[in-house]
This record gives C-alpha cells, sequence and structure tokens, in this order.
C-alpha cells in the first residue's frame, strides 16, 4: 500500500487540522486492517487455544477450573496482546509509512495515539467481547462476568499503550520479539494484578469497583505518559 | 560552578576527575565494609527473637537500598543524557546496571535466606518481594536492550527512555509496605524517625549502608573511567595515553 493512503498531509502544503489529521491516521489504520483479516482474527484464536489447553494439562474438574479462571483467563488475553505488538509498528517501518508520520507537521504523540487506539480496537476490544465465551468453557461462576469484561476492556487499552513503547524501541531491530517480551512483561504486572482482582472480587461477592477504579487510573495516567514515550522511541528507532 | 559542569561533559575531564575521586571511595570502602562486616556479625548483639539469623539483615538491607537508588541514579543519568546529549552520562548509566542487577538479586537471595528461619518459606508473594522481581527484571531488560542495540547512539537514546519509564516501579516498592499491609516489615530506616532498633544493632547497619554506597560509588567510577576509555578510543586523548 502507498505511504499515503488516507496519510495526514495533502502533499500540497495546506494545513490540516489535527483533529482531521487523528480522523485520517485511524481511517487508515482501519484499512489496512480490514485488507488485512488474519490480524484481527490471530489474538482470538491464540486466547481460544491457551484457555483450551489449560482444562486438558491441569484437570478438567469445574470447581478447580472456576477457582483459577479469573486469572487464568487475564493471562491469557495479556499474552494474545503481547503477540499483537510485534507487528505495530513493523509494517509502517518496513514501507517508510513511519517517516511520512515523523514527518508530518502534526504531532507525533497524537498520532502514535490514534495508532495505538486502532491497536485496541481490534486487540483489546475482541478480546474484552470474547472471554466471556472462554469463561465458560473454564466454568467462570456468574457473577464474574461482567467484571470480566469491563476489566478486560480497561486493562487491554493500558496493555496497548505500555506495550506501544516497547513495540517502538524495538522496531529498528532485526529481531526483537523476545526482547520486546522481557521489556513489556514487568511493567504489565500491575494491570494484571488488578485486572485479574477486579474478576476475583466480583467472584466472591465482594465488590470488583475498586480494583476497576485502579485499572482506570492506570490507563488515565498510561494515556497522559506514554504517547510521548512512545514518539521518543519511534524518534530513535527511525533517526538514530 | 557551570564551568565544571561543562567539563564533566567532556570526556577527558570526566576521566582525570574520575581518577582524582576514585581513591577516596575506594578507602571509604576498604574501611567501611570489614568495620561493618566484623561489628555486625561478632559484636552486635543477638536478636530476642529472631537470635543470629537477623544478622542476614546488615546484607539484606543495604543490597535492597542500593537496588533501588541504583536505578534512580541511572534514571537521573538517562534524563541528563536524553536532555543535554551528556555522552558521559550515557556511559555512567550504561556501567551502573549490572551493579544494581547484582544488588537487586543479591537482596532477593538474601531476603529468601532470611525467610524461611522467620516466616517458613523461601518465597511468598508479598507486594515488596513481587515488586523487587520486577525490578530484576527491569534490570535485565535494560541490559538486553543496550546489548540488542550494540554501542552506538541508537541503543543509548532507547536505553533511557526505558530507564526512565521502569523508573515508576521504584514509588511502587518504596510504598508497597505501607500501602499493603503484608508479611513484609516497613522501612528500617528513616530520615524523620528514629529506627525502631537499639543503636547497638543499627549502628553498624548504617556503617554497611554507607559502605555498600561507597563501593558503588567507587566501581562505577572505576568502571566510567574504562568505558572512556573503550569508547573514545579514537580520541587524541586517550592516544597518548597509552603511548
Amino acid at each position: 500500500m502507498s505511504a499515503n493512503s488516507g496519510g495526514s498531509t495533502t502533499g500540497r502544503g495546506e494545513e490540516i487540522g489535527l483533529w482531521a489529521g487523528c480522523v485520517a491516521q485511524v481511517r487508515r489504520e482501519l484499512k489496512i486492517a480490514r485488507r488485512r483479516g488474519g490480524d484481527l482474527v490471530n489474538p482470538l484464536m491464540f486466547l481460544a487455544l491457551v484457555v483450551v489447553l489449560f482444562p486438558l494439562g491441569i484437570s478438567p474438574e469445574p470447581d478447580l477450573l472456576a477457582s483459577v479462571a479469573p486469572g487464568l483467563l487475564w493471562v491469557a488475553a495479556l499474552l494474545a496482546m503481547l503477540l499483537s505488538l510485534d507487528g505495530l509498528f513493523r509494517g509502517d517501518h518496513e514501507d517508510g509509512s513511519l517517516e511520512q508520520m515523523l514527518l508530518s507537521p502534526l504531532p507525533l504523540p497524537v498520532l502514535c495515539l490514534a495508532k495505538v487506539v486502532v491497536h485496541w480496537l481490534l486487540t483489546g476490544l475482541p478480546l474484552a467481547l470474547c472471554a466471556p465465551l472462554l469463561g465458560v468453557l473454564l466454568a467462570l461462576p456468574g457473577a464474574g462476568y461482567l467484571a470480566l469484561m469491563l476489566s478486560l476492556a480497561l486493562g487491554t487499552a493500558t496493555l496497548s499503550l505500555i506495550g506501544a513503547i516497547g513495540a517502538a524501541l524495538t522496531v529498528g531491530l532485526p529481531r526483537g520479539g523476545v526482547l520486546l517480551s522481557l521489556l513489556v512483561l514487568p511493567l504489565y504486572i500491575p494491570v494484571l494484578i488488578f485486572g485479574a482482582g477486579a474478576v476475583k472480587a466480583a467472584i466472591e461477592g465482594g465488590m470488583a469497583g475498586p480494583a476497576l477504579a485502579l485499572l482506570g487510573a492506570l490507563l488515565a495516567l498510561a494515556l497522559a505518559a506514554a504517547p510521548f514515550a512512545i514518539a521518543g522511541g519511534l524518534r530513535i528507532s527511525v533517526n538514530g | 560552578m557551570w564551568t565544571f559542569v561543562h567539563k564533566l561533559g567532556s570526556p577527558k575531564w570526566s576521566y582525570a576527575i574520575c581518577g582524582r575521586l576514585q581513591p577516596f571511595f575506594w578507602v571509604a570502602a576498604l574501611i567501611l565494609l570489614p568495620i561493618g562486616t566484623v561489628w555486625s556479625l561478632a559484636i552486635s548483639p543477638p536478636d530476642y527473637q529472631m537470635g543470629d539469623s537477623y544478622r542476614i539483615i546488615y546484607v539484606h538491607v543495604p543490597s535492597a537500598i542500593l537496588a533501588q537508588s541504583v536505578f534512580v541514579a541511572m534514571a537521573l543519568a538517562s534524563a541528563v543524557f536524553l536532555i543535554w546529549k551528556i555522552k558521559v552520562a550515557d556511559m555512567a548509566a550504561s556501567v551502573m546496571a549490572p551493579f544494581g542487577a547484582a544488588m537487586t538479586a543479591l537482596g532477593l537471595f538474601s531476603g529468601s535466606l532470611w525467610g524461611v528461619p522467620t516466616w517458613g518459606t523461601w518465597w511468598t508473594w508479598d507486594a515488596r518481594l513481587t515488586s523487587m522481581l520486577i525490578q530484576l527484571f527491569l534490570y535485565i531488560g535494560v541490559i538486553a536492550l543496550r546489548g540488542a542495540f550494540g554501542r552506538g547512539d541508537q541503543g543509548a537514546k532507547a536505553v533511557a527512555v526505558l530507564t526512565l519509564v521502569g523508573v515508576v516501579n521504584i514509588p511502587i516498592i518504596k510504598y508497597s509496605v505501607v500501602w499493603w499491609n503484608t508479611l513484609h516489615q516497613p522501612a528500617t530506616f528513616s530520615l524523620t524517625e528514629r529506627p525502631a532498633m537499639p543503636a547497638s544493632m543499627w549502628m553498624p547497619l548504617l556503617v554497611m549502608v554507607l559502605g555498600f554506597y561507597a563501593l558503588f560509588i567507587a566501581l562505577t567510577l572505576y568502571r566510567l573511567r574504562n568505558e572512556l576509555i573503550r569508547r573514545e578510543s579514537r580520541a587524541r586523548w586517550v592516544q597518548a595515553l597509552a603511548d
């Protein structure tokens, strides 16, 4: 695809607004994703396969599965997010679109944020929507479903933002995949703790509210700070 | 004052300054550490509850304090490098990382040795222990990222960004024992209050902590000099040094 398909500059030196630029970036990402449908399904397939492995590996006992289901679903979703990160900037780096983003007159952090929003829409949100289905396979108690979806929807957005920092830093490296997980997983741990904690609290009859509020706070912090780190990482990877 | 700061940015001057400061910290470390070791292992009284096993504190607390201080020092150096583009700051951050990782590992290891007689377990998923383990992974990530990029400006900048992102973990470790009421006891030392231990116990600990700091600074200066020579090997002053 051409570097300028729906890009953020008109090429004729016309001024383009911040909002219009963001919308153009989001539409471009969505168009690319639509043409490569597999990327949308891959994280979901990964999540489903990992979840299927556990009852076979541990025990099909519903009581046992129910007790580990919140953490298990969260770990599997986190790994699915991690898998999808490697390709976040790689395609753009290879075909030169990343340079266009850096050259664009729009602020780079905003364009990065638009990219991350699309990444979340195409991986995090589907994971959150499909997780209840897999919860049934793991005999997750009924009280946990709403908390599972909410915590995954909030938490995966934070995971996308944090992961994009690692992806931006390693995009220039030939085999960044393993390194990416080493950089990003330690920073994922707080999200995992509060995410699985929210589901557990909901199941045990307690309130999922506090843990969800903490997830929201993590998201607010990541939203405010991560775009700048992502932009810095991309500048380093492209310009050296 | 400013000329001094500017001079620090020049590899040649920092090489000379490190060389001049180094002996003081080596002497301090070589005096403090043996005194602290003998004092803490032989002279200070045994604990009325834990007996002699509490003496692990004299390794555990200094290494845990250093594990966090080194990361903060690395983050400061990284910020200096990113803002003012002072390469010596990046070299300092790069030579500090392995020491910090070693201190974190030592803190975790001595803590788990101590956990057996006091808590009855090698490991527990307590907030302080978990955040320290994350700290170790962050150190390893920083070292691995630098290794993947090799020596060069690009890798240095990437590592600096990662270090600044990773520094969010420091307040989490520091306050983990305050926010979560868990197994690990609260901080031993604080600037505002007197320690809960008698002086005969905390004095040798203070000596050990200062000794660890002196060793850290001495080693950093020593390794920084090596790194300066290695990276500036083409420079005229290094050639002159070799001749």
